[in-house]
């Protein structure tokens, strides 16, 4: 079947078996290997990419199912050679260790930044509960969530 | 992991979407949220040959309160129940219930229809929609017809729905003054099925007593339970802690829990003891504060 669909702004077509998951879609055909694959049962959220600017999962997604649609993923944050504030925190803070879940934890910290710009540290954790990190590095996450809700309030 | 090959429909209207089901019958799976049914695919444990997907069908996603009913649209994604402020002010169950489903980047796609429609005693809507006494309207190749709740569920995994039938609608009857509910699950870590999980829902009298009382058990069971012999203990009678007791020792006699990795059938049965004490106790508390 034929997939038309955009992928950070850009037009891309595939002609695609139904059975082929989104997540092998973005990393196959169209070759953007930042978005990871983990657990491959929708529970880890590193595959996570937004789709018409919702955080999904994109190991539980037929690519098919995209037709039409905006995907965003890690490869789109950055705009005009200059990191994403979010980016910006997870350097500032240290939020990674292995890197691994650090695409995931990026497109769903993105869009719950857009939906809630002011969050308290429990909305925080509330909003990444759907994405794990086995280096347990949550405290740095968190606190590379919360400079970034800070960079974004004052306007840089 | 790679799911068995299918054909993939994606019909424009209802009455195509039906006429589709209808001709395909037990070959075909409605592909809607997809967060039960494409794990399911992809471990191989469903291998449907076509998959007919109804997130094109227009006018099948919404919350709105209507002829003394909530009613939610089939295609309703569980995060704008769980942001719906008329849930969350009127619907206290059900909003708790939303918040605890599998995590928040699922709940993004997972609908509300295609929770009931799984017919999983392990998913959190069914106990939740047993307490709340809800009917789902379903529409097939010929007509429209509405199912109570309490004959949808007809073993694991199945429903009453017949093969070519779509969930257009939950209707959920609109609460009456001095009427509170309460979901309260014990899961091992998000995104985990309950070890157990209790759904009540009361209404009092003016004197204080219990008019209505519904209580469902989430996984403990080959079907969602509901507590019917808890609700009888109940209904009549002022809600002090002995009749909270004694409703909750009889939930935890009507749980029929199996023994596996979340726990063995004595530690279940218990859980459901204490949880129903809890979610009676707040749906009290929300009750006596007007919902």
């Amino acid at each position: 079947m034929l997939v038309k669909v955009a992928v950070n702004g850009e037009k891309h077509e595939a002609e695609v078996e139904p059975r082929l998951l989104l997540v092998h879609m973005i990393r196959e055909t169209l070759r953007l290997t930042g978005t990871h694959i983990g657990c491959d049962t929708s529970h880890c959220g590193a595959c996570t990419v937004l789709l018409d600017g919702r955080p999904v999962k994109s190991c539980t997604v037929f690519a098919v199912q995209a037709h039409g649609h905006e995907i965003t993923t890690v490869e789109g944050l950055e705009q005009n050679g200059k990191l994403h504030p979010l980016q910006e925190g997870f350097v500032a803070e240290h939020g990674l260790q292995c890197g691994y879940c650090t695409p995931g934890m990026l497109m769903t910290g993105v869009a719950f930044l857009k939906k809630n710009p002011k969050p308290t540290e429990d909305e925080i954790r509330w909003a990444i509960s759907g994405n794990l990190c086995r280096c347990t590095g949550y405290v740095n996450i968190v606190k590379a969530i919360q400079h970034a809700a800070a960079a974004l309030q004052g306007g840089a | 992991m790679i799911p068995a090959a299918f054909e993939y429909h994606a019909p424009r209207s209802i009455g195509e979407a039906t006429a589709l089901l209808a001709r395909l019958g037990d070959d075909a799976k409605i592909l809607s949220g997809g967060q039960s049914l494409i794990p399911l695919m992809k471990l191989r444990l469903a291998s449907p040959r076509h998959l007919v997907d109804i997130n094109g069908l227009p006018g099948l996603a919404y919350v709105r309160e209507e002829g003394g009913a909530l009613r939610i649209g089939g295609l309703t994604r569980e995060v704008e129940v769980e942001e719906s402020e008329l849930v969350r002010t009127r619907y206290p169950l059900l909003a708790d219930t939303c918040k605890v489903i599998a995590d928040p980047i699922v709940r993004n796609l997972a609908t509300l229809g295609g929770n009931l429609a799984h017919g999983d005693p392990a998913n959190d809507h069914p106990a939740a929609m047993l307490a709340l006494g809800a009917e789902i309207v379903a529409v097939g190749s010929s007509g429209e017809r509405k199912i109570p709740i309490t004959s949808f569920f007809t073993g694991p995994l199945s429903t009453a729905l017949r093969p070519d039938e779509i969930v257009v609608e939950i209707r959920v009857p609109a609460p009456k003054p001095r009427s509170g509910g309460a979901y309260v699950k014990m899961e091992r870590k998000v995104g985990d099925f309950a070890t157990a999980a209790v759904a009540a829902q009361l209404t009092l009298a003016a004197d204080g007593t219990c008019e209505q009382v519904g209580i469902g058990l989430t996984n403990v069971g080959p079907l969602p339970i509901k507590a019917e012999r808890a609700e009888a203990a109940l209904r009549g009678k002022r809600p002090d802690e002995a009749a909270i007791a004694q409703a909750s020792r009889l939930a935890a006699e009507a749980a029929q829990p199996e023994a596996d990795l979340r726990g063995p059938v004595e530690y279940k049965k218990d859980l459901v003891r204490v949880l129903t004490g809890r979610a009676l106790r707040r749906a009290l508390e929300r009750a006596q504060r007007g919902g």
